[in-house]
């Protein structure tokens, strides 16, 4: 599986490529020189502890924070680009903390990420029939899973080059980070995604290649399970004792099972 | 009670005039974080142009007062829409530079109406309606109160209506939630500041002619002081919130004209006390956000 | 002909130290390196010796201007006559009463990071307070002062301890709203006491005789030029205090100084309380320059005026308040002169409106220095000073906050 993966990131160019980035919030830097590369097809774990600058690097691919560097999505620079320019460029985007507009009703928040001549209500319909029948409610007033089905939602409504998911089961129970979990897979059949993900389960699960950041760098590139099953790498890199077991035995925990509630990955 | 219900009236006259000069200063700050002191500039525009219309087609019938609300309106949103493009969007997320420009540009705008119509207060004349009174309650009211309380109800439901059920009003109310959000969503927000912008302008030339009628003149001055209690309307019903200023314009304006006629003309001066005890109790204001 | 004008970053000399540019500011503070990663030793004692040299500058110009009343110099253009006659010491006096109070302003904004829209309500109270208090009561100059002085240190820690429970842009427009209710009061003209819209005339009876009359003008001059002075050396003193340090870095990062375990609350309002202290003092001054009180002296307008001082000398800097507060003053009365002059009157309407008024220049003049020329004057003159100092090597000063960083600050 893990050599198709790079096979395939050989023979065809990366969807997105990232080289030598580096981004401030208010004049501290948050990511240093962060090159890698996102294959066309398949998901890609985005890992590192708390604070390493994960979010900050999804958040310079588009444009949200002060950037500069190479960041090329389906072989066109943008990195100079307006973020509502580069979304429109075909960018799915969920957010850390989900972001819903609280004051906004659910119908709203999905009619304001319809960006697409023919947005796909009917794939959002049946993926979250939930959603459906709350439409007219407050995404404020929503459970965090049900807001956070707000924000894939919006993402995969319409059609993109490439979806950034930043932490999407994050303080979710674990029934709810199994359905994630689930709609993620769904939708990388069509769209290679780019994941920052806490729970490593979650990480075996899904993705196919991994790349490491610590200390604002990229420290690890390579096939997810080859990390995960690298116990001394997760615990340089993550912080993670696995001395509870190999590092497999980590990936195979049943589902929906945090591998350490709060625990720094 | 005659007393009691004229003061009302009054007040929300008066209360009128504020929401409409604080409905786009809340809007716009509650999307942009832009303190606009130009904002009095534009219902100056606003009220001369409708005054210079009015001097022209002849004071004294409703055709021409209307007229002179549309024109007034136009006035405000052009002057306004040209600030938002050519001098706040230079300054993109540099809130107290874009303040700055604000305070530059009221200062040379007033100035400059001083040049043009003089430093003297200009009287006006609506139509003789305005000028005659309606008896409720025992109590002989003005009848330019109910224009300008018809006026800016008829904007605050056209905004509600603006911001419920159009894409850009979504965008808006989303904007001011969550501004950078609302561009990772692929929406180019700039087209709403301007959007904001326009429409507070003009809802602040409308304010200018209807204020004219109230007070009786324009002056380059008149926007200066209605700005004043203005920001006082947005801080107390919460920066961002339409619906809070609708309810602090009135609140404060009716608790203005209540000191003043029995508490000595210390209206001004109550209205900071308030304002001061809202701090104390509520520093977002009445319907602001609480982060 | 060569030209500087080539910046090109990367092909700067090799003394850069190997510091990679990086797309962001670092803000370290201003009082650490100025550059790290740059070559301190260098740069360093040049920073120093500039300082020493701008030390010198000052006292030997202090110097010039206390001796001014004794010479006969002529400055066409910006004295109206020669150096010791009455009205060019009253404009003197003016500019400098203004560079003072534009320095107190400098400490709210350049310092606390305070954008308050409210300033003019303690010169004001200084300036009414006193006049009010001197045609009221029978008691000398001092004593007046002293009893001014206290009520605005009430004053100022009543609206600074409410005001100061938001921040930002909000704290601009809840001192705005308190400085107009000042404004109204004055205009409402209580009893008669505070003459309205008229203003008061100084009532001159309990004043000692070598402050009054334009004989005297000399006197409140030096009085004025001492005020300037005083307020330099104590705005210095307060900046490099650990209140003043501490107030910085409340305005750049109020969290990490809550963590400190300092109290951003209490260091913002002792240095709100401190420059209304202050103001408060030139305002008086200012009523014994003026003879009289003005409700000008306690509008927005005012306040707006210092802030316009303070920004188009460079926000940040003392020499710029002080340097904005000379400028805005000289160049107001000037176009003032220039609006009455034949010249103008004879020109057509379109550029006859426009250049008749001050405001209007001024104002314009003020959006374009926020538009272009972030830093001011001194700012721009540092700017470019660097420039020539550092050949071709990239303008700017990344160690040390800009002014539009500080700006930044206050939001």
């Amino acid at each position: 599986m893990s050599t198709t993966a790079e096979h395939r990131a050989t023979e065809v160019p990366p969807i997105l490529r990232v080289e030598g980035l580096n981004a401030t919030i208010a004049g501290q830097q948050v990511v240093e020189d962060v090159s890698f590369t996102v294959p066309a097809t398949g998901i890609t774990a985005l890992l590192g502890r708390n604070g390493v600058g994960k979010t900050s690097t999804i958040k310079a691919i588009i444009g949200l924070i002060d950037r500069a560097g190479v960041v090329e999505l389906d072989g066109e620079r943008i990195e100079k680009e307006a973020t509502f320019k580069i979304i429109r460029s075909g960018v799915g985007y969920v957010p850390e903390d989900r972001e819903v507009f609280s004051k906004l009703t659910v119908a709203e928040n999905l009619r304001l990420a319809e960006r697409d001549a023919a947005p796909r209500r009917q794939l959002v319909e049946e993926l979250f029939p939930d959603l459906l029948a709350r439409s007219a409610q407050m995404a404020g007033t929503l459970s965090g899973g049900q807001q956070q089905m707000v924000s894939l939602a919006r993402a995969l409504l319409n059609t993109n080059k490439i979806l950034l998911v930043d932490e999407p089961t994050k303080g979710l129970a674990p029934k709810i980070v199994g359905e994630v979990a689930e709609t993620l897979a769904e939708a990388a059949k069509t769209v290679p995604i780019l994941l920052v993900e806490q729970n490593l389960h979650v990480v075996g699960q899904l993705a196919e290649g991994a790349v490491v950041l610590s200390g604002g760098r990229v420290v690890h590139t390579g096939p997810a399970r080859d990390f995960l099953e690298d116990a001394g790498l997760i615990q340089r890199h993550l912080g993670v004792s696995t001395d509870s077991g190999p590092a497999g035995e980590l990936a195979g925990k049943p589902a929906g099972q945090p591998v350490e509630k709060g625990a720094a990955l | 009670m005659s007393t009691v219900v004229l003061l009302m009236f009054t007040g929300l006259g008066l209360g009128a005039l504020y929401f409409l000069v604080a409905a786009g200063l809340s809007l716009i700050y509650g999307l942009m974080g832009v303190l606009n002191f130009a904002h009095g500039a534009f219902l100056t525009l606003g009220a001369f142009a409708g005054w210079e219309i009015a001097r022209r087609a002849g004071s004294d019938n409703w055709g021409t007062f209307l007229l002179s609300l549309v024109i007034g309106a136009a006035a405000g949103a052009a002057f306004a829409a040209f600030t938002e493009f050519v001098l706040i969007r230079r300054l993109y997320q540099r809130h107290i530079e874009q303040v700055l420009v604000t305070v530059g540009l009221a200062l040379a705008a007033v100035a400059l109406f001083d040049g043009i119509w003089g430093t003297d207060p200009v009287f006006i004349q609506g139509p003789a309606w305005f000028k005659d009174t309606t008896e409720i309650l025992g109590a002989r009211i003005p009848n330019d109160r109910f224009v300008c309380i018809v006026a800016a109800v008829m904007v605050l439901l056209a905004l509600v209506f603006f911001l419920k059920k159009t894409r850009y009003g979504m965008i808006i109310r989303a904007g001011v939630e969550n501004r950078s959000m609302v561009t990772a969503l692929g929406i180019d927000v700039r087209k709403a500041f301007t959007l904001v912008f326009t429409i507070g302008g003009a809802a602040a030339g409308l304010g200018g002619v209807l204020a004219s009628h109230y007070f009786g003149y324009v002056s380059p001055m008149l926007g200066g002081s209605l700005l004043i209690f203005a920001f006082i309307v947005t801080v107390i019903g919460g920066l961002g919130s339409l619906t809070g200023a609708a309810i602090a314009a009135v609140a404060v304006a009716v608790l203005q004209q209540f000191a003043n006629f029995y508490l000595g003309g210390t209206g001004d001066f109550v209205v900071v006390l308030a304002l001061a005890l809202v701090l104390l109790f509520r520093p977002t204001g009445l319907l602001g956000r609480t982060s | 002909m060569t030209t500087d004008t080539d910046t090109n970053s990367s092909g700067g000399p090799a003394s850069d130290g190997g510091a990679t540019p990086r797309p962001g500011k670092n803000r370290t503070r201003k009082h650490d390196a100025r550059e790290p990663g740059g070559d301190p030793g260098v740069r360093r004692p040049a920073i120093t010796g500039r300082r020493l040299t701008m030390w010198a500058a000052g006292l030997a110009g202090v110097l010039l201007l206390v001796l001014l009343p004794l010479l006969n110099i002529s400055l066409p253009g910006m004295l109206p006559g020669p150096s010791y006659t009455p009205g060019s010491l009253q404009l003197l006096a003016m500019c400098m009463l203004m560079a003072a109070a534009a320095l107190t302003y400098h400490l709210l904004l350049g310092v606390a990071g305070l954008l308050s829209f409210g300033h003019a309500l303690y010169f004001g109270a200084g300036v009414y307070g006193l006049a009010v208090i001197l045609q009221n009561m029978d008691i000398p100059l001092l004593p007046a002062m002293g009893l001014t002085l206290l009520i605005v240190i009430v004053l100022a820690h009543v609206v600074g301890s409410i005001s100061l429970r938001v921040s930002g842009i909000p704290f601009a427009m809840v001192t705005l709203a308190f400085a107009q209710a000042g404004s109204v009061i004055v205009g409402r003209n209580p009893d008669g006491r505070t003459g309205g819209d008229e203003g008061l005339t100084l009532r001159t009876d309990n004043l000692p005789d070598f402050l009054v009359g334009v004989v005297n003008t000399r006197n409140l001059y030096w009085l004025a030029l001492a005020v300037l002075v005083a307020v330099f050396v104590i705005v210095t003193w307060v900046q490099s205090s650990r209140a003043g340090h501490a107030a910085a870095a409340v305005r750049e990062n109020e969290l990490r100084v809550r963590v400190l375990g300092l109290q951003p609350y209490l260091v913002k309002l002792l240095i709100f309380v401190l420059s209304a202290v202050l103001v408060c003092v030139i305002g008086m001054v200012f009523l014994l320059l003026q003879s009289g009180a003005v409700p000008r002296a306690i509008s927005s307008d005012l306040t707006i005026t210092l802030l316009v001082m303070v920004v188009l000398g460079g926000v940040g800097s003392r020499w710029g308040a002080v340097i904005g507060g000379v400028f805005y003053t000289v160049l107001d009365q000037r176009l003032t002169a220039l609006a009455n002059s034949e010249a103008v009157k004879s020109l057509p309407d379109v550029l006859r409106v426009p250049l008749s008024e001050p405001l209007f220049i001024l104002g314009t003049l003020f959006i374009l220095v926020v538009l272009f020329l972030p830093g001011g004057v001194t700012g721009t003159a540092e700017r470019l000073a660097q420039r020539r100092r550092r050949g071709n090597r990239r303008a700017g000063n990344q160690g040390a906050e800009t002014p539009r960083d500080i700006l930044e600050d206050a939001a």
